[in-house]
């Protein structure tokens, strides 16, 4: 039999219902691999003994002949910005290390009683604040994936879900929970050679997320291949009336929708996204998703976004902007740090409990988000920007209506060395020049690999769908994974 | 528009954030780089544009008016909320003095 930690989702699910392995075995095969890879920071905590335990009553389930959950018997890892009743949860801050929610998130409540199991928190960027995993207050993810130029560099694994990369690449777990606000799980995705998707806006409840940008947050799975990813977002989709943006639709039936005959099928390539310099292993691999999706029997047109090139800088308007707001909550009063200084009055507390809580690039995002909703620029920053945000929207919304699905890369460049971009906030920002777009109109997009680049490292595919069509992007995701036949794994060195 | 120290300064106040003032010569800087940058959507034409309100168009929903409908988030629950609270007293929340 193959090793367990070999296994996806699918096949775990498969294996425990149909009597190949037990949960329990399962669950102790990734607790060993989550103990034995500390090298790669991948996790802020383990918690082995819950996925035992929702281990021990799937098996027991199974035993007594009931029914079992779409995802019995498969442990996750959950990425450390969910509220998880009894565990830390720290968004990787300094200022809410020890927060011990008394209350679970709606998503992750959802893969509990679906039958998954937790094997710890993963780490990410501070907030979900960054696209390398380097703004972490509990230190940086490493990438299991090593350029094949035999140094032993230390990469990145994208963020802000590079826990949840890391570990899902590293086959540390089947699958993890991401969370997307700029590309957080579609760029860690593309970085490590795995596959995720941000559903629409609204699919997943955000109620007990640590909020970062509330109109643009949205969570989603990150796992080994297209299958994985659809039934784990079935556990994790759903209404929520604990969220009033929740969408009040039913959940489809994604992995038994899956289908990936193309046939009369549009599939639209963005002009704007040919940027000048464009790196020419990616341009090859977007060139050869075209070919694949072709291939699948989809007629490939050329179509414009033509506000393209604002949505980024309109993205670092409407993010912070949101973040400054949604941060404000942080004030040792509540819940998490406090610092107060000797003779201290309630505004120094205030003032230093967040200075010493909270790391560079948070502050730095509070600082503009502050700037920017200020009186005096609020117009000129925040309102053009929203409406700039319209504009995008609409681009895609007169692309929906020729096509059924938009193609591009996923990020323009493979993963980067740890420390390359530290020291230049923008050029890390352009990481998700491709990724943003989607996130601003609120459109479901995934990542899926496509092969890899000229130093042995990963690239992936971005397909982006109209809204509430998850299925189409899964579903031509699917055709490019049956094609790009990506096996490539890192070799472990951890 | 470029800002200066002492705009920062105002910023983090506002924000409270304590910053030093070797934070705020090197936040200048950076705060100025981001802004000029984002500064390029000046360039296009928002003519009878209305600002994004919701990228998804629903409906707000109002809840039915009781009392602890959905126990997580009803009332009667002050121990949990007082749980994670770094100086919790006498069932309230602990804060230095501000009444003198």
């Amino acid at each position: 039999m193959t090793e367990i930690t070999n296994l996806g989702v699918a096949a775990l699910r498969d294996g425990i219902s149909g009597g190949d392995f037990t949960a329990v075995e399962a669950a102790e095969a990734f607790n060993a691999a989550v103990a034995g890879a500390s090298a790669l920071n991948a996790f802020i905590v383990a918690t082995p003994d819950h996925a035992l335990e929702s281990a021990r009553k799937v098996d027991a389930d199974r035993a007594a002949g009931k029914a079992l959950g779409k995802m019995a018997g498969v442990p996750i890892g959950m990425k450390d910005l969910f509220a998880t009743k009894g565990v830390q949860t720290t968004a990787a801050s300094h200022i809410l290390e020890g927060f011990t929610p008394e209350y679970e998130s709606t998503v992750s409540q959802k893969l509990w009683e679906a039958g998954a199991g937790m094997l710890g928190k993963l780490n990410l960027d501070q907030f979900a604040m960054g696209s390398s995993n380097e703004t972490s207050y509990f230190g940086n993810v490493i990438s299991p994936w090593r350029r094949s130029d035999g140094g032993n560099t230390p990469l990145a694994p994208g963020g802000s879900s590079g826990g949840s990369s890391a570990a899902v690449a590293a086959r540390l777990c089947p699958a993890a929970t991401g969370t997307d606000t700029g590309g957080s799980i579609r760029q860690p995705a593309a970085f490590t050679g795995i596959t995720g998707i941000k559903p629409t806006y609204g699919r997943c409840s955000r109620w007990g997320i640590v909020a970062f940008a509330s109109s643009l947050d949205q969570a989603g799975p990150m796992a080994r291949d297209v299958r994985d990813c659809a039934i784990m977002l079935e556990a994790m989709a759903g209404f929520d009336p604990k969220d009033s943006t929740s969408l009040d639709l039913p959940v489809p039936e994604w992995e038994a929708g899956l289908n990936a005959d193309l046939k009369g099928k549009k599939v639209g390539i963005p002009r704007e996204y040919r940027v000048d310099g464009l790196d020419a292993d990616v341009a090859r691999s977007w060139d050869e998703g075209i070919a694949w999706l072709k291939d699948a029997g989809a007629e490939v047109v050329d179509i414009s976004l033509p506000h393209t090139k604002y949505a980024l800088p309109a993205y670092y308007i409407v993010a912070p902007a949101e973040a400054s707001s949604n941060l404000a909550r942080y004030d040792g009063v509540r819940y998490g740090l406090r610092d107060l200084p000797d003779g201290a009055n309630l505004q120094d507390m205030y003032a230093a409990t967040r200075a010493a809580g909270f790391g560079a690039e948070v502050k730095r995002r509070i600082l503009i988000g502050t700037y920017v909703l200020s009186a005096g620029f609020y117009d000129a920053y925040y309102t053009q920007a929203q409406k700039v945000r319209t504009l995008i929207s609409h681009d895609f919304k007169n692309a929906f209506a020729d096509v059924d699905v938009i193609l591009a890369p996923t990020t323009p460049t493979a993963a980067f060395g740890l420390g390359e971009m530290v020291s230049d906030p923008l050029a890390m920002y352009l990481n998700d020049v491709f990724a943003v777009p989607a996130s601003l109109a609120g459109l479901p997009a995934m990542s899926v690999p496509a092969g890899l680049n000229r130093e042995g490292l990963p690239l992936g595919l971005q397909i982006v769908g109209r809204p509430f069509d998850e299925q189409g992007v899964l579903n031509a995701g699917l055709a490019i994974e049956q094609r790009a036949g990506f096996t490539a794994r890192p070799g472990k060195w951890w | 528009m470029s800002i200066d120290t002492a705009t920062v300064a105002r910023i983090a106040s506002l924000a409270r954030l304590k910053v030093t003032e070797a934070e705020l010569e090197a936040m200048v800087p950076e705060l100025n780089g981001i802004l000029a940058w984002v500064e390029q959507l000046g360039e296009v034409d928002v003519t009878g544009i209305e600002p994004m309100t919701a990228v998804i168009e629903n409906a707000l929903r109002l809840r039915a008016d009781v009392i602890g409908a959905d126990p997580l988030t009803g009332g009667g629950i002050r121990d949990q909320v007082l749980a994670n609270a770094p100086a919790a007293e006498h069932g309230f929340f602990g804060v230095p003095k501000v009444i003198e």
